[in-house]
Parts: C-alpha cells; structure tokens; sequence
C-alpha cells in the first residue's frame, strides 16, 4: 500500500452502522482466540489482546464505537475469564486491580488517539486553507497584472491623445496609437485564455469531432504563429499517406498553437522546434520539441498547473495556456505530456484515441 | 456605381459609432439599427446593398432576423459574433448568412469580407474565365492553370475548385461543399472534402503546406482567396 492509498484508507472513515459492526466484530474475534488459548496463555495475557485491538480500533474508528469496544471487552474479559469465571464477580484484590486498569488504560487509549485525530483534522483543513489563500493571491497577482497592465496603456495613451493633441509630434502620436493595439491584442489573448478555462471548468466544453487532416491543422497552426516563428527554425514531419483522424479541428489546433506558442516564447532565437506526427496503434501522437534549456527539474511537474508560470518568466502570460492545453486534449480522452530530452530541450506529447480512415482509398474521379 | 448602403444592426452603440465611421471613411453609405424589431422595417422601407448583423442582439435574436430577412432580401448579410463557437456560425450561414466574423476583428478583415460579399452580388454567375494572380480558370472549356500550364484536375477536383473559385472571398461549409459537388446523400462525408482540398492544393498550390488560394476556415470550412 502506498502512501495515497494508506492516507485514504486512514482518513475515509465508513459509516457509522459499519464502525459499530466493526467494533463489536473485532472484540467477538478477539474473545474467541482467547476461549480457545486460554488454557495456555491465561487470562492476563488475554487481557492484553483485547488492550492491543481496542488500540488499533481508536486508530480507524470514531471515539463513540471505540468506548463501546472498551466498556463491552472490559465486561466480558471480566464474565468470561476472570476467574471465578462465567460470574461477574470478581475474585481476588489483584483481579480487581487488573480490571480496573484495564478499563482506564483503554479509555485513555481512546480519548488520546481521538485527540490526536482532532489535533491533525484541524492542521490539515489550516494548511488546505493557507494553501488556498496562497492560490488566490497568486492568481489576483498575475490576473490583475495581466489585464491591467493593458488598461493603463489604453486608457494613458488615449488621455494623452485626447488632452495633449497640440503637443505631441505626429510620430509619438503614431507611437501612441500603435501601443493601443498591442494593448488590445494582448487583452483579447488574455481574455481568450479565460473564457476558454472557464468553458473548460464549466464542462460545457463540447468535442465536435469530424475528419481532419493533421497536416492541414499543423501548417495552418504554424501559419497563424508565423509572425512569432520568423526567428525559429521549425521543420514538420508527417508521414505520406496518414490517414485523417476524428477530432476536433479547433480545438486541437488550439492545444498546437499553445504548445507551438510556449516552445517559442521559452527559448532562445534560432532554436529549433520539431512537430511530428505518426500513428500508433489508432492513437494520433503529436510531439512538439524543441532544443532550447529544458524546464528545470524542481518545475516541470507544476507546468500544466493551472495559473503556474515558471520563475522568472517573460511578462505577457497568465500560465493558462498549457493547462488549457491539457484540458483540450483530455476532453478528446487523450493525453498530454511533458519530458526533458537527454541532452537538452524539452518534448511535450499529445496521444489521442481516435477513428482514422485512410486518406488514399477515395474514390477519385 | 454610386456608393453602397450598408445597415449596422449591434445594440452596442460603440460598435456602431466605430463601424460607422470606418464605413463612411470607405466611402459607403451607413444606416444603423440597435435591435432586430428596429432592423426590420427599415430594412423594408430603405433595402441595403449589405447587412451586417450582430447575432446577440437582446430582443429577437440574430438567427431569427436572419431567417425572417431571408424570406424577401437577397443581398448580402455578414455576421458578426462575439461567440467563436463554430456551431452558431455554421448555423448562421446555412440560414443564408453569406459570410462572418468573429468579434473582435481587424478592420481590414472586415472591409475585405464586405468588399468580396458586393462583388458576389453584383456578378453574374456565367463568367467565362477568372484569373487569380498565378491561376487561371476558364469555366467554359474548365481548364485550369497554374503559371501558364494546364494543370489536370479530375472531374471532382475540378468541381470544388470552381464552385470554391465561384465563391471567391465567401467562406462555404462542409456541408455546402458536400451537397454541391458530391451530393445529398454525401453530406455527412466530410472526409471527402479533407482529401480532396489536399489533392487540390497539390495541384494547383506553389506549396501545398502554405496555400495561398485554398484557405482553411476552422471547424467550418474553405474559402478561396483570388488575390
């Protein structure tokens, strides 16, 4: 069992009904090893087994059944074994000693194991909180950044262009105006990004698969992307004849742009980005690489986290676009992965299950 | 040709103002409507050569102004929406919206998307011949070529370029494509249509991979660019 499992099994209490069962269970269980060792092991050592099963059940079960377990184990080890046994009383000084310590020992058992429980419910739910607050703050952060920084540019540049219309040269009007728009577009990418998580969260989010052709969606994606890819070296590598794949067209050319997009922006001019396709077993695999610094070992789990941006990344993102990625082509039932290559560059993975048909056997006349 | 009338419907008078006067700065005439009730009159009273109509409008909604202008008006309509959801713009054009764009766009897209949907209006259907830059079609011998030379096309091929070419600047739907050249009982093939433009465009494309006259419409089909 490992650790997630172990935690699960520990904190997901059963219903109430199966922790009476269970209590009452365990102490039957108990009782009857030790009728049947009792002539060899006596009754002390009888009392200590039931000690040892009421300890492990305070571990699992709430206090209520946990006492029931103690009051009912003190009461038949008492019937049953304590000699004069099948008699509720109690012969010797000594027994009575024995029994009542017994009865104390496993409620303090209880109480304390219960306590503890409480003490770590509460360290949890504060952490769960903290965490959260944490979150919150990060995505107030890079959200209001990401759309305000935008706001002021419009709203300086038009009061200069309104109030200072005498004053400025025609060519830092012209600067001006041209910052308005690069305002603009930068607003409408980060609002696209959001409005897209959001249909992502809403599970309104509906795959429209029809036939498509993976090179068409490949160069048209590059295509759209050209302005940014100018400095890049970008080579495709499709085999001939690959059949069409059923799936999304727009939204799989929205996970290529992101991808695409993200390889450029995090590496240096003149690297090389690499897109291939093959087909595997009719799964479509798409990987975008590229030979740039790789993602650092300590980050590369938290890529696809939602609002996550690497330290010390360019301004101009709100660490969207790869969870939106993930989420496109795991609407598809498929999945989207990141490694390191060997010597440097990174390699992201779309595997997609999908229908083909062979692009090649067509009627053609 | 005096200059073209073109009816806003948006009930955003931002849109309008800006609308108007890039309109106007292109030397077309502008009337503006905030609603659908509103449109429509007018539309009766003073016919547009051109519409462009917002689908989110807050009385009636777009899709309904659509289909009660199509009973009677025959010029063009071009919609605008804010929703980049192709089922909403395929739905627009099969009700005879003649083309669409996605808010928010770039003004030159716009006055291109206008210029092509008048000149589609305005030009008889029997054209013999189209030329556009390195590709020549002549619709009444239906030869084809590129720089010069005769490309072989087959008789579907042929097809789908020609209604495309017909089309030229005008978004067309799978399905339209689909019900025009291969036929009804084909409309649910789209396949088809996917290996057929990449035929096309090895044929008649300088690169297939960077098509210049082939143009892909995401998730609602091909247009086809002249020049």
């Amino acid at each position: 069992m490992d650790e997630r499992t172990l935690r699960v099994y520990l904190f997901h209490q059963p219903s109430k009904k199966v922790q009476y069962a269970l209590s009452i269970l365990a102490i039957a269980v108990v009782i009857g090893i030790g009728m049947l060792l009792h002539d060899w092991i006596g009754y002390q050592v009888v009392a200590l087994m039931l000690l040892l099963a009421v300890s492990m059940l305070a571990i699992f079960l709430d206090i209520v059944p946990v006492l029931i377990a103690a009051l009912l184990s003190a009461v038949l080890w008492n019937f049953l074994f304590i000699p004069p046994r099948f008699t509720f009383a109690v012969g010797s000084a000594e027994d009575r000693l024995l029994l009542l310590m017994y009865f104390v020992i496993a409620l303090i058992n209880a109480v304390l194991t219960y306590k503890i429980k409480q003490v770590q419910k509460e360290v949890r739910r504060k952490e769960a909180k903290a965490n959260a607050v944490k979150f919150y703050n990060t995505l107030f952060n890079s959200l209001s950044h990401e759309l305000r920084t935008p706001i002021t540019t419009i709203i300086g540049a038009t009061d200069n262009l309104i109030s200072l219309e005498k004053k400025l040269s025609p060519q830092d009007q012209r600067t001006l105006i041209n910052e308005i728009s690069i305002a603009g577009l930068r607003l409408n990418q980060q609002v696209e990004n959001l409005l897209n998580m959001s249909r992502l969260e809403s599970g309104f989010l509906r795959v429209k698969r029809d036939w498509c052709d993976i090179k068409e969606i490949i160069y048209k994606t590059i295509h759209v992307l050209e302005s940014v890819l100018l400095k890049y070296k970008v080579a495709v590598f499709i085999p001939e004849h690959f059949p069409l794949f059923k799936i999304d067209f727009g939204l799989m050319e929205h996970v290529l742009y992101n991808l695409i997009n993200n390889a450029a922006i995090h590496t240096p001019e003149n690297s090389a980005i690499t897109i291939e396709a093959a087909c595997e077993d009719n799964v479509l695999v798409i990987t975008v690489a590229d030979d740039g610094p790789g993602f650092p070992a300590a980050e590369i789990h938290k890529v696809f986290d939602k609002f996550y941006r690497l330290q010390g990344a360019r301004p101009g993102g709100t660490g969207l676009g790869l969870s939106i990625a993930r989420g496109f082509v795991e609407a598809h039932g498929g999945s989207l992965t990141l490694e390191n290559l060997p010597v440097h560059g990174a390699k992201f993975s779309i595997r997609l299950p999908a229908e083909t048909s062979p692009s090649s056997n067509l009627k053609n006349e | 040709m005096s200059s073209p009338t073109i009816l806003i419907i948006d009930d955003e008078s931002q849109i309008r103002k800006m609308l108007s006067i890039t309109l106007h700065a292109n030397d077309y005439k502008v009337l503006e409507a905030p609603t659908g009730k509103e449109a429509l009159p007018l539309i009766a009273s003073h016919p547009p050569d051109l519409i462009l109509l917002d689908l989110g409008l807050p009385d009636i909604n777009g899709h309904e102004v659509l289909k009660h202008l199509r009973e009677w008006y025959t010029n063009p309509v071009i919609i605008l929406s804010v929703l980049s959801d192709e089922t909403d713009i395929i739905k627009a054009l099969d009700n005879g919206a003649n083309d669409y764009l996605v808010k928010p766009f770039r003004t030159g897209e716009l006055l291109a998307r206008i210029r092509s949907a008048l000149r589609l209006s305005q030009t008889d259907d029997n054209i013999p011949t189209g030329e556009f830059n390195d590709l020549t079609i002549d619709f009444s011998t239906r030869v084809v070529k590129k720089d010069g030379q005769v490309v072989k096309l087959t008789a579907t091929e042929y097809s789908l370029l020609a209604l495309l070419a017909k089309n030229e600047g005008k978004v067309l739907t799978h399905h339209y494509l689909l019900m025009n050249v291969w036929g009804p009982t084909y409309t649910n093939e789209s396949q088809y249509v996917r290996v057929f433009i990449a035929q096309l465009r090895k044929k008649i494309e300088q690169d297939a991979n960077r098509p210049a006259h082939l143009i892909t419409e995401s998730g609602v089909g091909y247009r086809f660019i002249g020049k």
